[in-house]
């Protein structure tokens, strides 16, 4: 019964009251934020409950015996728990906290790959990623003389499958590929992606920065060997994220980095490492930040990932409609399967100048390459507006964006 | 609910006054120089702004100026007011014009109005920027560009 009255209060209705950042006036409007894929607001649980243990519970993690240390090694490791949950990992030695996604793909570029890649080997991306599912790469192969080698897209943001599938060769030693793209906001096949790899025993790594905030995530049902994401874009802090590994490939690889914490003895004839997830965790940690992390993933669970992902298909086939009603609007990624992400120019008025204008109303939007200069390329603009959506955003939400949309043309024409 | 008052739009306007507006859609100088002397890239990575100044030099003369690339309303803008007032001048005069127009649009110019001569009038019309701070890289991005390609800067300048 209960249960029945909370799921027909609007999503929006009910977790606006959480974020305390939504509730300001921007340059003397209301503010809309429509930024969520490069940063997601923070809800009060998560403000509260890093402050909290700031305020109570700080000391290092791992050390002492003391009883803030206890309490700081508990909120810390706690947080693990409620992250391995959150992504249904099947333990908690799985779960590798970094400083985010970009470090989770540089951790299996150095540790997973390095060793592997000889001259001849491969690398499969897609052309939609967002540069930190490239560069490490690129770096990677310079460092072993392997090939980077990039799956296309059609005009629509969708990967094309059939010259994906042709790519897939036995030399290939890992695929890399987001889940949602951050600039089209495509969702890519990944479980067929991940089958089809498997197959042939090629390992994939899933750069879930964009797909942790809009579904609900389970690593054993999508059976993929690495799955990397950010706290920040669901809800957490900034400078924490996690390398989701399979146990098997993290046991075997080497550590990242050297430092404390990630050995079990230190002698100058030899160290010996920690076990995992320690291995891959050097130096103090971000600790307020993960115990942060660990709230966001509760309160997301809270929530239930399944109602938000409803909430935002309809939120985003709504947006998609009006913006698509404006005149001299250009929709840029406009797959079948899409999440939270709609890019957009209009007329020939600059993405800059659109986001200024915007801004000076109130409504709150990404402008430029997105950290996707490929797809930019592709579809030869040199950047463009991006509107993208959390589990707060609502119907006058995308009605300010088009107002604002409106007037920005009154000023150009 | 929140209504666009008329003030916004004067604000806006002031940021993008019709000057403005009228060098961007119609870049005055726009294209390669033939017979360039001196050249300089100027990047704006935050908006993707990139442009490229080209100048002919001869005895310490600007005889001619052009530029190209891509950018926001208001980079394209600068530019095309830029060439416009530098072509004809001597080289010291164009650098100080640099130092004025750099100062005045981050205001840092002290009594900004009496210390900006004449010739740079239409310089007013970017004015607006200061009200956006955000936006200041994309005014000064081309007269850094010329400040580096008088100075024969090879790298490219960024306003980041």
């Amino acid at each position: 019964m209960t249960q029945l009255q909370v799921s027909n209060v609007p999503l929006d209705t009910e977790c606006r009251p959480d974020f305390p950042a939504l509730h300001q006036d921007v340059n003397a409007h209301p503010l809309v934020y429509l930024d969520n894929a490069a940063s997601a607001q923070q809800p009060s649980t998560v403000i509260d409950t890093v402050a909290h243990y700031q305020r109570h519970d700080h000391a290092n993690v791992h050390r002492g015996v003391h009883t803030l240390s206890y309490r700081a090694t508990d909120a810390y490791e706690g947080a693990r728990d409620k992250i391995q949950s959150f992504i249904n990992a099947g333990s908690r030695s799985e779960i590798v906290l970094t400083s985010g996604t970009t470090e989770s793909i540089n951790l299996v570029a150095q540790s997973y790959c390095r060793p592997r890649l000889a001259p001849g080997d491969k690398i499969l991306i897609s052309h939609l990623e967002h540069h930190s599912n490239i560069v490490p790469w690129q770096l990677v192969c310079e460092q072993t003389g392997a090939e980077l080698i990039v799956a296309p897209i059609n005009d629509k943001g969708e990967l094309i499958i059939d010259a994906f599938d042709k790519l897939l060769t036995d030399d290939v030693c890992l695929i890399a590929i987001a889940h949602v793209s951050n600039a089209l906001g495509t969702v890519l096949p990944v479980k067929d992606i991940i089958a089809k790899a498997k197959s042939r025993g090629i390992a994939v790594l899933i750069d879930g920065a964009q797909g942790v905030p809009h579904m609900q995530i389970d690593v054993q049902d999508l059976d993929c060997d690495f799955y990397a994401f950010s706290g920040h874009k669901m809800f957490g802090p900034t400078g924490v994220g996690v390398l989701f590994g399979r146990e098997a490939l993290l046991d075997a690889m080497p550590p990242y980095q050297g430092g404390g914490d990630m050995i079990l003895e230190v002698s100058f004839d030899g160290t010996t490492y920690n076990d995992l997830p320690y291995k891959f965790e050097a130096g103090t940690p971000n600790i307020s930040g993960v115990v942060g992390f660990g709230a966001a993933a509760d309160y997301l669970q809270s929530v239930g990932m399944a109602r938000i992902a409803q909430h935002e298909r309809q939120l985003l086939d709504y947006m998609m409609q009006k913006l698509g009603e404006i005149d001299g609007i250009r929709l840029i990624g406009t797959a079948a399967e899409k999440a939270s992400v709609q890019s957009f120019l209009v007329d020939d008025i600059h993405p800059h100048d659109l986001g200024t204008i915007l801004d000076h109303q109130g409504v709150a939007i990404r402008t430029g390459h997105h950290c996707a200069m490929p797809v930019m390329d592709f579809f030869g603009v040199p950047g463009t507006a991006r509107a993208s959506l959390a589990l707060y955003n609502n119907a006058d939400d995308v009605d300010r964006l088009v107002d604002a949309i409106s007037n920005a043309r009154r000023i150009f024409t | 609910m929140s209504a666009v008052t008329l003030h916004d739009v004067d604000e806006l306007r002031d940021l993008y006054r019709e000057l403005i507006l009228d060098h961007a859609r119609s870049p005055r100088h726009f294209g390669k120089l033939d017979g360039a002397t001196h050249t300089a890239e100027g990047i704006n990575p935050l908006c993707g702004d990139k442009l490229r100044l080209y100048m002919r030099l001869d005895d310490d003369n600007i005889e001619d100026a052009s530029f190209e690339g891509s950018g926001c309303a208001i980079s394209v803008a600068s530019a095309s007011l830029l060439t416009d007032m530098i072509i004809g001048l001597p080289v010291p005069q164009a650098l100080e014009f640099f130092a004025t127009v750099t100062a005045r649009l981050t205001g840092r110019q002290a009594g900004s109005d009496d210390a900006t001569p004449p010739e740079l009038d239409k310089i007013r019309a970017l004015d607006g920027v200061r009200e956006f701070p955000s936006r200041v890289k994309c005014a000064t991005l081309a007269w850094h560009a010329l400040n580096s390609a008088i100075h024969g800067e090879s790298a490219p300048v960024s306003t980041e």
